[in-house]
């Protein structure tokens, strides 16, 4: 059901874990089986230096998460602010059609991450 | 090492099932009705099928009919007391098969009305509950026997009781139960049982169905009047050969397999009750011989499933994630977890085949992939 893509990202997912000092979080849940995604990001000078995730999902939630940081890093905020369900979808030779909500999930999460960075930085 | 421990799904087929069985493809291929040669000896064949399921079961030879699975026969049982009644009240409870419950929740739309039991925290229908249920219009009660998922098995001695004494019928789907732990309807008090050979190391998409002496239900398949018009088509004579043969083993092998199977069972449960925050689905002592059903907080139950597959251990969840309507499990709702809970379940249910040093490699594998998972999660304590 799953492509050989997802099968890899989900046996050795990328960037999983947290980071203490993140300069955004993003924390999504998932309205339609009630997972949950959280983002961490670090930034400077406007780039993505650094992304983490952590998921309590599905194969194809760890996956998303994975690839959605492995797209994320090193990009502009307004670059990653474009990453959308379908990007990471692609990226990861497609996702079963039940599955595309666990995609959805994963560029929330960034943009959640990134809207979080940026109403703290407009705070300082 | 590749290790199946999901037998609840389904099970090999016995290499002395399959043998029996063979012959009638290609050499004794009759069609059970013809009178010649050719079709006595598969009349020959699904008679002495008969025997061996009724055997297996405590029943009459002549109270069993065949039928194309366990879904069918709790499908011909139900629906043919519904619509030989044509209305009233049916008491189920909220742990059955889709087989019955979507075959109760059909029968509603058509304006029967359902009760639908809760359970306690094991899994366990009350019998109180089901004598407080009764009404004046109740037509029938179908409780499993065992459980699918969690492998509770049900006190339907009680149930049977308290539904001989308000006459009225009772089904029972012992899909699970039969071949596993005994089962005599006689000594029970059943109407009508459902049973599955492919759990039982037989055959797929072959089952029976025990109907009692003097009960009497409207056929929902009509044809050619074969099985007592019940379940009109020619005979699956290769297919309940199998049964046959898979339930004549069942008797035999019985008290030893269950014995050998409790003991790796609960060797599986007490290492896997080691591990952090792990816990028991499932009644602790009323349960299954085989199945083992377990919870583990913060992990989701595809992933569990996924990585365990990487392994080559078969299992199985309930969780939302893994089911076509992204659903958690009914039984682990009705049990009373919630949504997260109930995404880290995960069942393993134990065959003949299993041996110690399979279990004792799922002991060893397990950990250390519910802490990668655990690693990733966002709900673990750290
Ligand atoms: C309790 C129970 N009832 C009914 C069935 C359906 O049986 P079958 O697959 O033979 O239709 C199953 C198996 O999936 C089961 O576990
Ligand atoms: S996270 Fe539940 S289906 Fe993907």
């Amino acid at each position: 059901m799953y492509s050989d893509k997802v099968i890899e990202h989900f046996r050795n997912p990328r960037n999983m874990g947290k980071i203490e000092d993140a300069d955004g979080v993003g924390e999504v849940g998932n309205p339609v089986c009630g997972d949950l995604m959280k983002i961490y990001i670090k930034v400077k000078d406007g780039k993505i230096e650094d992304v983490k995730f952590e998921t309590f999902g599905c194969a194809a939630a760890i996956a998303t998460s994975s690839m959605v940081t492995e797209l994320a890093k090193g990009k502009s905020i307004e670059e990653a602010m474009k990453i959308g369900r379908d990007d990471v979808a692609r990226e990861l030779d497609g996702l079963p059609p039940i599955k595309m909500h666990c995609s959805n999930l994963a560029s929330d999460g960034l943009k959640e991450a990134i809207k979080d960075y940026l109403s703290k930085r407009g705070r300082e | 090492m590749r290790v199946y421990l999901d037998h609840a799904a389904t099970t090999p087929v016995d290499e002395k099932v399959l043998e029996e069985m063979l012959p009638y493809f290609t050499k004794k291929y009759g069609n059970a009705s013809s009178l010649h040669s050719f079709g006595r000896e598969a009349r020959d064949a699904i008679e002495r099928s008969r025997e061996r399921v009724a055997e297996l079961i405590g029943a009459e030879s002549e109270e069993i009919i065949f039928t194309a699975g366990g879904t069918e026969s709790d499908n011909i049982a139900i629906k043919g007391i519904a619509f030989r009644k044509g209305k009233g009240h049916i008491i189920t409870s909220q742990i059955e098969h889709p087989a019955v419950m979507a075959t109760c929740q059909h029968l509603e739309k058509k304006g029967f009305d359902v009760t639908y039991l809760p359970v306690d925290k094991y899994g366990m229908v009350s019998p109180e509950d089901v004598e407080n249920a009764i009404r004046d219009d109740t037509i029938l009660i179908t409780i499993m026997h065992a459980n699918n998922e969690i492998g509770t098995v049900e006190p339907i001695e009680e149930i049977a009781k308290i539904a001989r004494e308000n006459e009225i019928v009772f089904h029972t789907d012992a899909v699970q139960s039969v071949g596993k732990i005994p089962v005599n309807v006689k000594r029970i008090g059943m109407d009508m049982l459902s049973i599955s050979a492919h759990k039982i190391y037989g055959p797929k998409g072959v089952g029976a169905l025990y109907i009692k002496k003097g009960t009497k239900i409207e056929a929902i398949i009509h044809g050619g009047g074969h099985e007592k018009g019940l379940r009109p088509s020619t005979e699956n004579v290769p297919g309940i050969v199998g049964l046959g043969k898979a339930c004549e083993l069942a008797e035999k092998r019985m008290e030893e397999d269950m014995k050998r199977m409790q003991r790796l069972r609960d060797k599986l449960i007490k290492s896997v009750l080691e591990i952090e925050e792990s816990y028991l689905n499932g009644h602790p002592e009323k349960r299954l011989p085989n199945n083992a059903h377990f919870r583990f907080a913060a992990v989701e139950g595809e992933s569990l499933i996924l990585s365990l597959d990487d392994k080559g251990i078969a299992g199985s969840t309930g969780s939302a994630c893994s089911s076509k309507k992204l659903k958690p499990s009914h039984v682990l709702m009705a049990i009373g977890l919630n949504e997260v809970q109930a995404h880290g379940s995960l069942r393993l249910t134990l065959g003949r085949e299993n041996t110690e040093e399979e279990i004792d490699y799922v002991i060893e594998v397990l950990p250390p992939i519910l802490e990668k998972l655990r690693a990733m999660s966002p709900l673990w304590k750290r």
